[in-house]
């Protein structure tokens, strides 16, 4: 048996956690952020921000109720608009969570565990900040029960040949699944945080929630066993929700959208923006809460590489949508191409390939990938070109598609903004809340990390 | 609360120890030494932990592949049923059994229906939820969540005596000893 079963000490990156840090020093430090670190003005005024833009979302939505989504810039040719838009960026963005804490965790990437608790708060919110969009959009959102298959007076049940129909199976049970994953997650932190609060209300708020768990040996037998079959049922779930949302439009007719290439090229515009997302919220948060020990620049730079790897399969996909403008000999195809380049959007195509193509190439020098600055800025470049990209995929090919009669220009109105900015505001606040609340870290997996945490064999034949 | 103080019944002896390591190793030696009705208590899941102690097998994976499979069919079949007996559609000529269309839901309710399965069988399998635990009422056990490691025999094995276990705990070099009271 092998005597010297030392964790070898990880090259010459960066580690994953700063050294010298106990399971004592972890706990306190991320359950103190909760617990007993005092509200601080600056978070004050910057929730007051977010929460005003969130009752912008509420009046945006209020008076959409009362007239109609006739206060939208959609009409005939483009029905969809910024509504469709703003929903597929939104589940875009949801897919870094699960994608850390799910395929991460199957390929035993321990550097998810720093990132993973907030990654999924993260996908959570943007979830429900997507589910907005399609409800608003069908018009008549207090009718939206109609979708689930149930029986009724009517006698009327869905379409299932239709991927509207798909895709409101996909993300309800991608909301559901990532919101159990998470809070099986948080079982053993909420538990920590029980066994430390002084404040006998506080205690008893994450004592239900933590249901009594105890740690006892079997408990944690059966809780490793489920994460992991969690993971492994979410990740295919993770591939298959965008697929599903790329279904929308690929089963379509409409040129531009109907193609091959649309699934895997969604789910890597997906995972792309999700990181982006996660490299904007991370940066921030772990200056401001004191976190550089746990989120390290290798969890930075290693989100920057998987945004570059996705990052050049989106490029491949617009670079195969040309192709195919020419390739396909299809007039409306390259019709499409010539529209993008020249039509009335060029320059919002012309945005799109710099913030999605040019710019994040810089992310091939490691000084771009290290310097929080830096990736920050090009993070956010990359969510404004994941929302052109959209834009375009949606409003470009429905302006103009077959019929010359039928061309047309679509122009958001001021309601549109109000409600895309609203939803921000909504994620903002929860991710407010989310950080004050719930620790934002995985305490008990970054205990894992430790070394003393690693049993060696034979060790006990020593004693 | 009532005083503990040795008088009523006692739940099991706990021991306490600092590091992983240690309890790994005790537990083997009481599993060894033919003691049946224990459990070790950790802050974080510790690998060969639950072997040590005896438990091997969990049912966590039958739930889940029971749950999924009941997803799928139920899934496959409600769509079959709608689509081919309820309310069949004439869309674009498909046939009404236009099987590739309804993979998808299929698919996402199997992953809805072992998902679920999976969180709600582990927590009922582990008895949660259970907010009062005897092993609660000794104080340093709130430990076990942030960093000391706890191994308890509970008075219920067949082998427990008041005295002989806690001479054999102590054999074991524990941090410390205590009655749990129940």
């Amino acid at each position: 048996m092998a005597t010297n079963t030392q964790i070898p000490v990880a090259d010459r990156r960066v580690p994953v956690i700063a050294p010298g840090h106990t399971f004592s020093t972890i706990t306190e430090k991320i359950s103190n952020i909760v617990l007993s670190r005092p509200v601080s003005l600056g978070w004050i005024f910057g929730f007051l921000i977010v929460f005003s833009m969130m009752n912008v979302l509420m009046m945006a939505l209020g008076y959409l109720f009362i007239k109609g989504t006739g206060i939208w810039g959609i009409n005939i040719p483009v029905g969809w608009g910024f509504a469709i838009v703003n929903f597929v960026w939104w589940i875009g963005i949801g897919h870094a969570g699960t994608l850390i804490s799910a395929i991460l965790c199957l390929l035993r990437q321990t550097w998810r565990n720093s990132i993973n608790r907030f990654a999924e708060a993260m996908t959570l919110f943007a979830v429900a900040c997507a589910g907005i969009f399609p409800l608003a959009h069908t018009g008549r959102p207090w009718l939206a029960y109609w979708l689930f298959p149930y029986p009724n007076t009517m006698n009327y049940w869905p379409n299932f040949r239709s991927p509207l129909v798909w895709d409101v199976f996909a993300v309800s049970t991608y909301f559901t699944i990532s919101l159990v994953f998470w809070f099986v997650g948080l079982i053993p932190d909420l538990a920590t945080l029980r066994d430390r609060t002084e404040n006998v209300w506080v205690q008893r708020i994450y004592g239900l929630l933590a249901m009594g768990w105890r740690g006892s040996a079997r408990h944690w037998h059966r809780y490793e066993t489920a994460y992991l079959l969690l993971a492994g049922l979410a990740t295919p779930l993770v591939l298959s929700v965008h697929t599903v949302v790329s279904f929308d439009f690929a089963v379509g007719i409409v040129p531009g959208w109907h193609t091959t290439i649309f699934p895997p090229y969604f789910v890597a515009g997906a995972i792309y923006s999700g990181f982006a997302m996660v490299l904007c919220l991370a940066i921030p948060i772990r200056s401001i809460y004191g976190l550089k020990d746990f989120i390290t620049e290798r969890h930075l730079e290693n989100a920057a590489k998987v945004m570059l790897a996705t990052g050049l399969i989106v490029a491949y996909g617009y670079g195969m949508e040309a192709f195919m403008g020419w390739y396909s000999g299809s007039q409306f195809d390259s019709f499409l191409l010539w529209n993008r380049l020249h039509g009335p959007y060029r320059l919002s195509y012309m945005a799109l390939l710099g913030c999605n193509i040019l710019i994040p190439q810089v992310l091939w020098l490691k000084k771009f990938r290290v310097s929080t600055g830096w990736l920050w800025l090009i993070s956010f470049v990359v969510l404004v070109g994941m929302w052109l990209e959209r834009f375009i995929i949606v409003v470009v090919s429905l302006s103009r598609d077959f019929l010359t009669s039928s061309f047309g220009q679509y122009y958001p109105t001021k309601w549109d903004w109000m409600t895309f900015a609203g939803t921000i505001g909504m994620f903002l606040t929860a991710m407010w809340l989310f950080v004050r609340i719930l620790p934002m870290i995985s305490i008990f997996e970054l205990r894992t990390l430790l070394p003393e945490s690693h049993v060696h064999e034979g060790a006990e034949v020593e004693q | 609360m009532s005083d503990f103080s040795g008088k009523g019944p006692i739940y099991g002896l706990m021991a306490e120890f600092e590091s992983a390591q240690e309890l790994v190793a005790a537990a083997h030696k009481t599993h060894e030494a033919g003691y049946q009705k224990i459990d070790a208590y950790s802050p974080f899941p510790i690998e060969g932990l639950a072997e040590a102690i005896g438990f091997h097998k969990n049912g966590v994976p039958l739930v889940v592949l029971i749950g999924g499979l009941i997803g799928g069919i139920s899934a496959y079949a409600l769509q079959y049923w709608v689509a081919v007996i309820t309310y069949p559609v004439n869309v674009g000529g498909r046939p009404f059994h236009s099987w590739p269309s309804f993979i998808i839901v299929t698919f996402e309710l199997t992953i809805l229906f072992a998902g679920l399965s999976s969180a709600i069988g582990m927590i009922v399998l582990n008895g949660l939820p259970m907010p009062y635990h005897p092993v609660f009422n000794v104080p340093e056990f709130a430990k076990a969540s942030e960093n000391k490691f706890f191994l308890v025999v509970f008075s219920s094995d067949p082998k427990y005596d008041a005295t002989g276990t806690r001479s054999f705990l102590s054999g074991l070099a524990p941090r410390m000893i205590a009655e749990v009271p129940s």
